[in-house]
């Protein structure tokens, strides 16, 4: 067979050292959402831009999942196709194994990087072209970067595929919508692993399915990362969801990372006053009838964040310094916190 | 093919057919007319274009089951002696080809244009948009006639297969736009679907991602509009060669029968404008009401 | 005497495929004041529960049997205006989008006096303080000014408590709350289920919580009612259901959940699906999936039996029944399963399995 063979755990860190796979660096993105050009020119109204993503930097090591939590408008979603082509940074960049990835994308070698690296969607009703038989779902990545001829070699490959989440190589005929949301999102995964990739970027993956059916897809991913050695950036506002899947945690507020730590770390010591928060606002299941301390307000609109640190009109523990200078994301007892009160040891 | 046939038959929209009486005696209308036109040769009792077969002496005459009618001509004849009802025949012929051929054309350039305006955006969509005002801005007709003229002014002594593809042109001219704006809506809304974005993940170029992605998915309410415009299509045929700058007079399409119909409707021989035009609105009735029934079975919210 | 009763109820859907039965013989009570969740997953039927107690079922939808009686009187067979004075004035209503839940042509203080007025015999002028006061109430800053914005001049959370305003203004004794947070962040969620728990225990008003997330559940309700494929799988008092779950279904889920205490390597699964409404299979609805399936299950379909302090669908309570005793063991391997221990050995011996 070709290079089409899956690496296994061993083989993967036994060729790839210590370096980590994925290095994001100061990724930023801006996009220009001002009124049309007639508009602003009568109305004399601003250009206005959106930092979605503002400064954001991250390192994942093979085999490795960083989860990204944060609530909706801080970016997650943003820094995910970044990673994986579908934005151009306005800043910043990601290496992956050693080699710019924005560079790649731009030029012919962006195939190569294509195949390595794969994503996974959060609307299972959406992520496969409804007029499109499971096969041609499937077999479209093999068929886009060559990887195999011939029509039996493709089907004999899909029926693999199918097999590795859980499916009958049987469902090939069919089409989507005569799946449950459980299912496609099992096909998806099944089309994402279609070129053997390394890295898997899911957004939100779970988010639209049942309890029970997100068991089943957590699981199988679980399983797919330790036979195949996978990397995994992993996108989702659950936290829990994120405290079983995740080796590593970012949290994200309006565009910038405040904290990230090891799993362990965060959950047992969270550092930033947002973290803290957002982990005392999950309701909690076996705390029948516990009383949660919201977290005051409401995330500010993204096209005008507020000066200094994003989070100073919510925080408890803002200064004056808070509103005036931005934190940067600093390195404390092996934890990385952007926060002023954190780095004074206010808190 | 039995199989996909009897899918669609069980389907939701083959139950609609099934269940709706108007959808079928519309299908078997515009069936029969359709039929009769293809297969003209066989179906018509004489052929009014042959000049030799025409009889001076059997023109002028009523209806068959009128007096001084005969079974021969059974819906009498004209001051040429030609039969009404083949005439009515090989006319629907005409008027079905230019009406489904221009459509055809329409759709091509229609989704096309609607495809790349909805898939690039920018200045091309900008452009596009503009482009569909400033036709939607000229009434059909009068641009048909331009076009018409215009060829004629140009290939004064054109062969006649020219001025039908110069009628074609300019009826398809008119049509294209509200293709291309169904199409570029929808191409829109396809577009910032994830398997639009899945499908940039993995590489696929962008003119493959629009063809075999998003072009299957906008497709639908453009047979629907098709379908109506075939009949719109017809009317409009018939109104040009009505006004003679149609079809040529040696081809008479159902325009031009009611053109020669209108001429003697006064002196009594009302069959000569009846009939053709009592086809026209059979043709373009049972075609519209398909396409509406379409619509309406097509239309999630209401099945 | 409970304030809403819904008994037999059976909701079905006429399709040109055969009647397709959405909701199969539900009952369950509300008490005044009370909190009742009800969770099941999507298709379970959880939604056109609620839809049938406000009336507003879409067509073709339709109640095919039992009475909903709230407050003594049988509201399923009203007439469309009887309803209408119903809604609003004895039962309110929250939906799940807030965008979609207001009127974006009219601001939110006319949208507010107009239902005010529709069921209380108050003047324009007192209905607008009344309005201005519920704003108060649910916690929007500024309400004097607030009362005369449009919704989209409102974010989500701010337009969610306005959604409760509205359903409280006519002060009902009933609030259908059909998935009122998930579409909200999580630290908006905190804040709104607080004010929803707070606003009715303040007026006395029960409330019928529709949702899938258990987090939710547990911190709010008193008692919860588990749906399975239209049917009522289990229903008690929360802190049971959720510890000592007896069907088997429940314990699944509970098992499935991903949670903030423990660690675990793999998340228990429940294999398969939830049945559509067109093959459920003759039995008990579950039967497919249940570890601890025997033929009764495939044949009767079970009744809601009492099980500790639950009530639960299951032939493993039924007190006559001997496999009766396996309903302790189920229920432990299941605890066993969500801590992420290894199961006991006794369940895995516990019975002969029946092989479908």
């Amino acid at each position: 067979m070709n290079a089409a063979v899956m690496p296994n755990a061993e083989a993967a860190s036994a060729a790839a050292g210590d370096a980590p796979l994925v290095v994001a660096h100061d990724l930023a993105k801006t996009f220009d959402v001002s009124a049309p050009w007639l508009n602003r020119v009568l109305e004399r109204k601003p250009r206005t831009l959106l930092h979605a993503v503002d400064g954001v930097s991250f390192e994942i090591e093979r085999g490795k999942t960083l989860a990204l939590v944060g609530e909706s408008g801080c970016g997650k979603s943003t820094v995910a196709r970044l990673l994986v082509g579908l934005y151009e940074p306005t800043r910043g960049g990601m290496h992956f194994d050693g080699q710019d990835a924005q560079a790649a994308y731009r030029s012919s070698s962006g195939r190569q990087l294509r195949r390595r690296i794969q994503m996974i969607f959060q609307d299972p009703y959406a992520s496969l072209n409804p007029r499109w038989l499971v096969e041609d779902i499937i077999a479209e990545p093999l068929h886009e970067h060559g990887i195999l001829s011939g029509k039996d070699a493709m089907r004999e490959r899909v029926g693999e595929l199918l097999r590795s989440v859980g499916l009958s190589p049987l469902d090939m005929a069919k089409y989507p919508h005569q799946f449950s949301g459980g299912q496609r999102q099992r096909i998806s995964i099944a089309r994402a692993l279609a070129t053997a990739p390394e890295f898997l970027v899911c957004d939100e993956p779970t988010s639209a399915l049942d309890v029970s059916v997100q068991a089943q897809v957590l699981n199988i991913m679980k399983d797919l990362q330790r036979e195949r050695g996978l990397t995994y950036l992993f996108i989702s506002h659950n936290l829990a969801v994120v405290r079983h899947v995740s080796d590593q945690v970012g949290v994200m507020y309006l565009g910038r990372l405040v904290e990230r730590a090891d799993k362990a770390e965060l959950f047992a010591r969270p550092r930033h006053p947002y973290t803290r928060m957002l982990l005392d606002a999950i309701p909690q299941m076996h705390a029948v009838g516990r009383a949660r301390t919201p977290v005051q307000g409401e995330v500010p609109n993204p096209l005008n964040p507020p000066s200094g640190c994003a989070f100073h009109p919510r925080c408890p523990h803002a200064n004056a310094r808070c509103s005036a200078e931005r934190p940067a994301l600093l390195q404390l007892s092996g934890v990385r916190v952007a926060c002023h009160a954190v780095e004074e040891g206010r808190i | 093919m039995k199989t996909t046939l009897a899918r669609w038959f069980d389907s939701d929209v083959g139950y609609s057919f099934r269940t709706s009486p108007m959808a079928i005696a519309a299908a078997v209308i515009a069936f029969v007319c359709v039929f009769s036109s293809v297969f003209a040769g066989w179906v018509a009792p004489h052929n009014p274009f042959d000049l030799a077969s025409l009889d001076l002496m059997d023109a002028r005459l009523p209806p068959a089951w009128m007096e001084g009618g005969s079974t021969k001509y059974l819906l009498g004849t004209d001051d040429q002696g030609r039969d009404i009802l083949s005439a009515v025949i090989y006319g629907a012929r005409i008027s079905l080809i230019v009406g489904v051929v221009s459509v055809l054309l329409s759709v091509v350039v229609g989704v096309l244009l609607g495809l790349l305006a909805g898939f690039w955006g920018g200045w091309l969509d900008a452009f596009l948009m503009r482009l569909c005002d400033v036709v939607l801005s000229f009434p059909a007709i009068l641009v048909a006639l331009l076009i018409a003229g215009v060829g004629r002014a140009l290939f004064p002594n054109a062969h006649e297969s020219l001025a039908f593809g110069v009628l074609i042109i300019a009826i398809a001219l008119t049509g294209w736009v509200q293709y291309a704006r169904t199409v570029r809506g929808s191409t829109l809304v396809e577009r910032s679907k994830e398997y639009v974005q899945a499908a940039r993940v993995m590489g696929v170029p962008p003119l493959r991602i629009m063809l075999r992605h998003v072009l299957p998915n906008v497709l639908g309410p453009v047979l629907v509009l098709a379908t109506i415009q075939v009949a719109t299509a017809i009317i409009t045929e018939a109104t040009l060669s009505f006004l003679g700058v149609g079809v040529p007079p040696t081809s008479p399409s159902l325009g031009t029968l009611i053109n020669n119909g209108n001429a003697v409707l006064f002196s009594g021989e009302w069959w000569v404008l009846v009939f053709p035009g009592a086809m026209l609105v059979l043709l373009a009735l049972s075609v519209n009401l398909l396409g509406d029934w379409l619509r309406d079975a097509l239309n999630p919210r209401l099945r | 005497m409970s304030l809403l009763q819904v008994k037999n109820l059976v909701v079905e859907f006429p399709t040109r495929r055969g009647t397709l039965r959405a909701l199969d013989d539900i009952s369950f009570e509300i008490a005044p004041g009370e909190i009742l969740g009800v969770v099941g997953e999507s298709g379970a039927g959880k939604s056109l529960t609620g839809a049938a107690i406000i009336g507003l079922l879409e067509p073709p939808g339709r109640v095919a049997g039992g009475e909903i009686v709230l407050e003594g009187q049988r509201i399923d067979n009203l007439g469309y205006e009887q309803m209408r004075h119903i809604r609003g004035r004895r039962i309110g209503a929250i939906f799940q989008d807030p965008l979609t839940s207001l009127n974006p042509l009219y601001t939110v203080g006319r949208q507010l006096v107009e239902t005010i007025r529709t069921h209380l015999p108050v003047s324009h002028a007192e209905a607008r303080q009344r309005a201005i006061d519920l704003l108060k109430d649910t916690g929007i800053p500024a309400a004097e000014q607030r009362i005369d914005h449009y919704p989209h001049q409102f974010s989500g959370g701010m337009r969610q408590r306005v959604v409760i305003a509205l359903a409280l203004a006519a002060e009902p004794k009933l609030i259908v709350a059909d998935e009122p947070t998930t579409a909200l962040d999580v630290s908006i969620q905190a804040q709104i289920i607080q004010l929803l728990k707070r606003l009715c225990r303040e007026r006395g008003a029960a409330v019928m919580l529709i949702t899938h997330d258990m987090g939710v559940i547990a911190e709010t309700c008193d008692r919860v009612a588990v749906l399975y494929a239209g049917r009522v799988a289990e229903i008690g008092p929360v802190r049971e259901v959720i510890h000592q779950p007896a069907h088997p279904y429940t314990g699944g889920l509970m098992a499935s959940i991903p949670d903030m205490d423990s660690d675990r390597e793999r998340l228990h699964q429940i294999d398969g699906a939830m049945p559509r409404l067109n093959a459920i299979p003759p039995g008990c609805a579950y039967n497919p999936r249940c570890l601890r399936v025997f033929e009764r299950c495939l044949q009767e379909r079970p009744e809601l039996l009492p099980a500790g302090a639950t009530m639960a669908a299951c032939w493993l309570h039924d007190a006559a029944d001997p496999h009766r005793g396996h309903a302790a063991l189920l229920a432990q391997h299941e605890r066993a399963l969500a801590h992420g221990e290894r199961a006991a050995p006794d369940a895995a011996q516990a019975l002969p399995e029946v092989q479908p």
